[in-house]
């Protein structure tokens, strides 16, 4: 069901972890479904100079989010906000389309992240909006609950 | 490859599949055919129908051949709604039905019909009296599983029996994982329609069966040949028919014997768990349990990531029933037991069958611990789990 690439980030994750000094912490999703992902920036000059996640979720949540965290080392805030989950699939050879969501949850971690960290230095981050609470959010699954 | 996975379908046993292969080739003839070849063909199933009725206590005359366990209650269900209708337009059943069942009482509901939906307790049991309290003057049939697929409950099955005869309801088990485990009769129990699934028993796939007692209005859900004594058209699944008959035969043989190696194996896993795993809990009622069944919530993890791992091991299991895994919502059973949605993602099935042994659950119980923890390192939720434990350590 998944491609090799996506098994292959799942059982070799990286970024696996915390930043304890993090200036930017993302936390959405909802474990009422199943899913939650937590996403911690390290930035400096603009830059993602380290990013790191921790995930409550499926094998596909763990490989987005390795692959995301990869992705966007590096990059300047700018060109991480470019970055979509469909990007993200792509870089993993695909994801069933049920797992789709799962890499939305990678790419809302990230965007939770760099509002917090717009919040706590008073800037504005172009194209980036407040996120939805992750408290009520109804993570969308692929069946309506029963 | 370690299979744990035997309530979702087992291997076609080899002396099953040697007595169906003949049924492909030489005796391929349709048992509605009036020559010799076809006749031996009509006799064969005969054998078969009697094989199945002596091991549910039952006559010939009672057993129906099905395509598997999904048209046999989609049969006893909508069949006997329908022949009943008159009479009135209530069923009961439980919340931990298997979705051939609970889909099929959505779909009478749409019809006019109206469902009670019982509540199970912790362990996934609902009792004789909530289901005589639940009998109305309207009610028409009671169905209720003789054991659940996910946990392994085993329900009071013989006392539920009695009640609906004492009210005059008709009481139809969903018995497809109880048949090929546990010594089933179908008088001792009262039970008037029970379905049964050839998959589940080393028996081939995509071939069932319905008792249904003597006398019963049941009316056909498949219109067209007069097979089956014209109550289920279609040209019978010979070679399926003779290979279920043949496993369940062998299932029954030194039935004791095996159970008892089973359901041991199955204890020292359940113990091995407990000892080396913490934060978890056994699903299911700890003894009212199918011999094979061992189930598992572990907190903090999701049950997918313990699946691919144990994959890579070679370890084949699940998380909730197959036929859901298609779809993410945790498992309508775990809930039903009250267990939270993140509790409910966390669960591990695995099922045993004759086959397994003690090293490779001693295989299973190294693994597992590792992979749980792995996942742990990983979750949020235990993170937090951890902060708050430490925090509270301080406050002390
Ligand atoms: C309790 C129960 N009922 C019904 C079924 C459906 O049986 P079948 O796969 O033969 O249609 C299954 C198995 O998947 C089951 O476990
Ligand atoms: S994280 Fe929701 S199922 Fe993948």
């Amino acid at each position: 069901m998944y491609s090799e690439k996506v098994i292959n980030c799942f059982m070799n994750p990286q970024n696996v972890g915390e930043i304890p000094d993090a200036d930017g912490v993302g936390t959405v999703g909802n474990p009422r479904c199943g899913d939650i992902m937590k996403i911690y920036l390290k930035i400096k000059d603009n830059i993602i100079e380290d990013a790191k996640f921790k995930t409550f979720g499926c094998g596909a949540a763990v490989a987005t989010s390795t692959m995301l965290t990869q992705m966007i080392k590096g990059k300047t805030i700018d060109e991480a906000m470019k970055i979509t989950n469909q990007d993200v699939a792509k870089a993993l050879d695909g994801l069933p389309p049920i797992k789709m969501h799962c890499s939305l949850l990678a790419e809302e971690g990230l965007k939770a992240a760099l509002w917090d960290y717009a919040q706590k230095n008073q800037l504005t981050i172009e194209g980036l909006e407040p996120p939805e609470s992750s408290e009520d959010e109804e993570h969308a699954h692929s069946e309506a609950a029963e | 490859m370690i299979y744990f996975d035997h309530a979702a379908t087992t291997p076609v046993r080899p002396e099953v599949l040697e007595a169906m292969l003949p049924y492909f080739t030489e005796k391929f003839g349709n048992p509605s055919s009036v020559y010799k070849l076809a006749q031996a063909n009509k006799k064969a199933i005969d054998d078969a129908r009697a094989t199945v009725a002596k091991i549910l206590g039952a006559q010939p005359n009672e057993i129906y051949f099905t395509s598997g366990g999904t048209e046999a209650d989609n049969w006893a269900l909508k069949g006997m709604a329908e022949a009943l209708r008159k009479q009135g337009n209530h069923l009961i059943t439980t919340k931990i039905e298997h979705h051939a069942v609970l889909h099929t009482c959505e779909d009478l509901e749409k019809h006019g019909f109206e469902v009670t939906y019982l509540d199970v307790d912790e362990n996934g049991l609902v009792t004789p009296e909530q289901v005589e309290k639940a009998i109305k003057k309207e009610t028409i049939l009671i169905s209720i599983m003789y054991a659940n697929n996910e946990i392994g409950t085993i329900m009071p099955i013989a006392e539920i029996g009695k009640i609906a005869r004492k009210h005059g309801v008709i009481f139809h088990t969903d018995a497809v994982q109880a048949v090929g485990q546990l010594r089933i009769d179908v008088n001792r129990d009262q039970i008037d329609l029970l379905s049964l699934s050839g998959h589940k028993f080393y028996g081939p796939k995509g071939v069932g069966a319905l008792y249904v007692r003597r006398g019963l209005p049941l009316p056909s859900l498949l219109h067209g040949g007069g097979q089956e004594r014209r109550r289920r058209a279609g040209t019978e699944n010979v070679p399926g028919i003779v290979g279920m008959a043949k496993a369940l035969e062998l299932a029954y043989q030194d039935l004791e014997a095996k159970t008892a190696k089973i359901q041991a194996l199955r204890d020292y896993m359940i113990e091995g768990i407990y000892q080396r795993i913490p934060h978890c809990r056994l699903n299911g009622h700890r003894t009212l349990r199918l011999p094979n069944n061992v189930n598992f919530s572990f907190a903090f993890v999701e049950g997918e990531s313990l699946l691919l791992l144990l994959d890579m091991e070679g370890i084949a299991a699940s998380s909730g029933s197959a036929c859901t895994s298609g779809s993410l919502d945790p498992s309508h059973v775990l809930l039903a037991i009250g267990l939270p949605h993140e509790l409910a993602h966390g669960s591990l099935r695995l099922t045993l069958g004759e086959d397994n042994t003690r090293e490779e659950v001693d295989l299973l119980l190294e693994k597992l611990p590792l992979f749980v923890q792995r996942m742990r390192e990983m979750s949020p939720l235990y993170e937090d789990y951890l902060k708050q434990n430490s925090s509270a350590e301080l406050q002390k």
